[in-house]
């Protein structure tokens, strides 16, 4: 095993030196949409993923954790066409043609979520032609899109699902840029092209980056910023930049398109979510009065270690905190990490997200919670199983405006659910079955269904249970 | 909240007390040896001084012992990380502070982490607390394959943290030798048995050596080496540069070899039994991550236990020097693998002793570390519960018999923020 996302960022300048002849042909895609950019975000590389076949299913004698801190013990889940008809008790009416899948020492949960993944955009193997997870040449690009870095044979998203009942996640652009551009929210599905993973109907989210990346990478090289100072400085400047193109493009004379703008101007229309890496207490309070400076809104500080410090403040603004539960060390932002950090926050009312940001603990954020979780008990704090089922479904699918379709077991929504072969908050619980959208995708006991990518096949360990 | 009385009067006691004057019985609890034995129930430790005495059912408890009630909890060996660098590191990305390699000095296998391991580093603290207490501790390379001596330590809160120095000598032979050597793994073998042959010859006449290849002190420090008086730990994954690793001893018979990471053990575990050669590999590592590692399965160490190798947990470049603590996660999930078809696990048993007795075993420790067998070394740890499982604390942690303090800086902060807003003074009056 490797620590490659640290070691990719640690190490971001000289890796991101190979890419820098492999600008995008911006042209061939404005060609193909309007102008108007909120219009065009929606309608380029739409996707077109589809559903797989199903039947109806009921999952019964199960206990359910449903997603919004709900727990039913003997409960029964029933889906058909591609949707969660029902969720309760023993004494829920079966229909006659349901296939029945006995769940009696089982658990149930939504799909889980992860809010911060490189899947794709840093792939595996992780040589430095897969390396295009930050395009580092310049400090502002919020014109990129992580969609276009994806690549879908990346090994890692079957291990997700198969020992780590992920089913949606939002791959984002590396933290070296101040700006890192779109990310892309996926259906954890195995397609041909990225396109045919995108979760429809997804609003885009913006990755944003404070502290010690940007400024090593760009002071490295004599670049602004160098300092905190300074990259608050670009921050702001690019806010202002985009303030007066959102104001041109709605009068008289629109400018000409702008990639990075008309994704500015979506943060600032309020259909682009801010995902923002921030380490520190200090600098995570900066960010909040930038945001107000310029009237948009954070969705989540990603990694946020310090988010306990100002637990009250985070509660008050109603930004969630995607964190892992003991990460630390690594550098110096990371140095006051502490393995109560989500227990903290859950107690202070705020909104807790546990997320992975690596290819292994992907497969296991189902762990990393009982983790945090275990470790606020300890210190007097109580949370039920079932809240923390939350940090890593419902949470994270509010984070990723997808809660109304998925994250949670509610009748009407997506059937991405995980059959645990015990409760999943201890160790010795895996994945039984997956299903996306009513689908069975995985299903440990048939080596059929489980995913393996062009990639793997052909190769030693083909298929194998990894 | 009640633990925070608790963890204040125990931070008063950093200050390491004086090796026990009177045997401890440690009486109650379930008692796991830590040998692949499976747990006792209502089982009795006794240590005195800083050696276990005895441990399991119907053990004699002497009249003047110390009581310990332990009803209701877990009693193990401390856990032992069968790979790391711990101690070498206080921040990662700070480079003052991390003394895992040194890619400016012109020496490769004389260096010696010994002198670089800080007992007071925060990272010692943390995983003391979380239960681990003793580790093998690796450098690793820059710019040369040889990576210099690792040494056994213990995560103890005195001074003295080196349980054997120059317990083994580090070197790199798989896709990082490669690169390493100049690029190719024809290199770093011939780079491998080229340093060897220099050491030799300065073994011959140390008075004349002039090697164009090796500084004097690199060559003394691959002597033992080749004798065989040094372990020698080989970082390879792949099963091709497993079985190259095993033909070594055809040039080199003495070479006491123990391969490091070895992800693509399981398709040549038999050779690695045949070599009688132990391993000490990644728990979880499942994916890909180089060309090295196109086969990596969790069922790795499963298989190649199945097949006769002798094998122990390490954190292999997985947050080696911070993350210790995952050793007993890690060992949970070999154990889940039971119950998925078609995966090879580990039962409960062989999994603790994956992270106590048998990485002590492999290091020839075993007779005085890793496990609660009469003679050993006093490491116990005392937990809230089943020490695999996730919800389970730590309650108590004795090194060479001396209790430990569980105190470290994580834990300050999260008492001081217990409750983030401010009181009558601002954040830094409260301690």
């Amino acid at each position: 095993m490797k620590f490659r996302a640290l070691l990719a960022l640690l190490a971001s300048g000289s890796l991101m030196a190979g890419c820098a002849a492999t600008a995008a042909d911006t042209k061939s895609a404005s060609a193909a949409v309007p102008a108007k950019s909120s219009q065009s975000s929606r309608t380029a590389f739409p996707s077109t993923y589809k559903a797989y076949p199903s039947v109806p299913t009921a999952v019964t004698g199960v206990t359910i954790f449903d997603g919004e801190g709900g727990r039913i013990d003997n409960g029964m889940v029933f889906m058909a066409s591609g949707k969660i008809i029902s969720v309760g008790g023993s004494d829920t009416a079966i229909p006659a043609d349901a296939t029945i899948v006995d769940g009696s020492g089982k658990y149930i949960t939504p799909g889980i979520i992860d809010v911060h993944s490189h899947l794709g955009d840093y792939p595996t193997p992780s040589v430095s032609a897969h390396s295009d997870g930050n395009e580092a040449t310049s400090p502002v690009t919020a014109e990129v899109w992580a969609e276009h870095s994806v690549w879908p044979q990346d090994p890692g998203f079957s291990r997700a699902m198969a020992n780590g009942g992920i089913t949606a996640l939002q791959i984002l652009p590396g933290s070296a840029n101040l700006f890192g551009g779109r990310s892309v929210t996926l259906k954890n599905v195995p397609a041909r092209t990225v396109q045919a993973m995108k979760f429809p109907g997804a609003p885009y989210g913006m990755k944003m980056a404070c502290g010690e990346n940007p400024k090593r990478v760009y002071g490295g090289r004599n670049r602004m910023p160098s300092t905190r100072m300074g990259s608050l400085a670009l921050n702001r400047q690019t806010w202002i930049d985009a303030q007066e193109y959102r104001s041109k493009r709605n009068g008289a004379k629109p400018p000409k398109r702008d990639l990075g703008k008309e994704t500015l101007a979506g943060v600032l229309d309020g259909e682009i979510l801010v995902h923002n890496h921030c380490y520190r207490a200090d600098e995570l309070n900066q960010i909040i009065d930038m945001s107000k400076e310029f009237g948009y809104k954070v969705t989540a500080f990603h990694h946020a270690v310090e988010a306990y410090k100002i637990a009250d403040i985070l509660a008050k603004e109603e930004i969630c905190s995607a964190v892992w539960a003991d990460w630390w060390g690594f550098k110096m932002e990371a140095y006051d990490a502490i393995p109560e950090n989500a227990a903290l926050l859950q107690n202070a009312g705020a909104c807790v997200i546990i997320h992975s940001d690596d290819e292994n603990q992907i497969q296991r954020l189902n762990q990393e919670a009982a983790k945090a979780l275990a470790d606020g008990r300890a210190m007097g704090i109580e949370i039920s199983d079932a809240q923390a089922i939350r940090w890593i479904t419902f949470n994270p699918a509010k984070a990723m405006g997808i809660d109304a379709m998925t994250g949670s077991l509610k009748s009407g929504k997506m059937a991405d659910l995980v059959l645990w072969n015990g409760n999943p908050l201890s160790v010795y619980s895996r994945p039984e079955k997956v299903w996306i959208d009513g689908a069975l995708l995985f299903d440990s006991g048939d080596p059929s269904r489980r995913p393996v990518s062009d990639f793997e096949l052909g190769q030693p360990g083909e298929g194998d249970v990894k | 909240m009640k633990r925070f009385a608790l963890l204040l009067a125990s931070a008063a006691a950093l200050i390491a007390a004086p090796v026990a004057a009177q045997p401890i019985a440690i009486t109650g609890g379930k008692v796991v040896i830590g040998d692949g034995s499976a747990p006792i129930e209502g089982g009795t430790v006794v240590i005195n001084n800083d050696r276990v005495v005895a441990a399991g059912a119907n053990v004699p408890i002497p009249f003047d012992a110390q009581r310990i009630d332990a009803t209701g909890k877990w009693v193990t060996p401390g856990i032992f990380a069968g790979f790391s660098r711990v101690g070498l590191v206080e921040v990662g990305a700070v480079s003052q502070t991390n003394d895992m390699n040194a890619s400016g000095s012109p020496f490769s296998a004389a260096l010696d982490v010994q002198y670089a391991i800080n007992p007071f580093a925060s990272p010692v603290a943390v995983n003391r607390a979380a239960g681990v207490t003793r580790a093998v501790v690796s450098p690793s390379t820059s710019r040369s394959i040889f990576g210099g001596y690792g040494a056994v330590v213990d995560l103890g809160q005195d001074e003295n943290p080196i349980t054997r120095a120059r317990a083994f000598q580090f070197v790199e032979l798989g896709e990082t030798g490669h690169s390493r050597a100049g690029g190719s793994r024809a290199a770093s073998h011939i780079h491998f048995r080229a340093l060897l042959n220099e050491a030799r010859t300065y073994a011959r006449s140390a008075g004349q050596f002039d090697s164009d290849l090796l500084k004097a002190s690199d060559a003394k420090a691959l002597l033992p080496v080749i004798n065989g008086s040094t372990k020698l730990l080989v970082h390879v994954e792949s099963a091709n540069d497993i079985l190259k690793v095993l033909d070594l001893r055809k040039d080199f018979p003495a070479l006491k070899l123990v391969l490091v990471g070895a992800n693509e053990g399981w398709r040549v575990a038999n050779h690695i039994a045949a070599a009688r050669v132990p391993v000490l590999a990644s728990a979880l590592s499942d994916l890909p991550y180089g060309f090295e590692d196109l086969s990596a399965t969790q069922s790795n160490i499963g298989r190649m236990k199945d097949a006769g190798v002798k094998v122990a947990f390490g954190m292999i470049n997985d947050r080696d020097a911070h993350q210790l603590r995952y050793s007993v996660q890690y060992a949970g999930n070999l154990v889940a693998l039971n119950k998925v078809p078609r995966a090879t696990g580990l039962t409960w048993n062989e999994a603790f002793a994956a992270i106590s007795s048998v990485p002590a075993e492999i290091m020839d420790m075993g007779g005085q570390l890793g496990s609660l067998k009469a003679g050993r070394q006093a490491d116990v740890v005392i937990w809230t519960g089943d020490p695999l499982e996730l919800s389970t604390q730590v309650e108590k942690v004795i090194i060479d018999g001396v209790d430990q303090s569980l105190s470290n800086r994580q834990m300050r902060l999260r008492d001081r923020y217990s409750n983030p807003a401010p009181g009558a003074l601002p954040k830094a009056y409260d301690r």
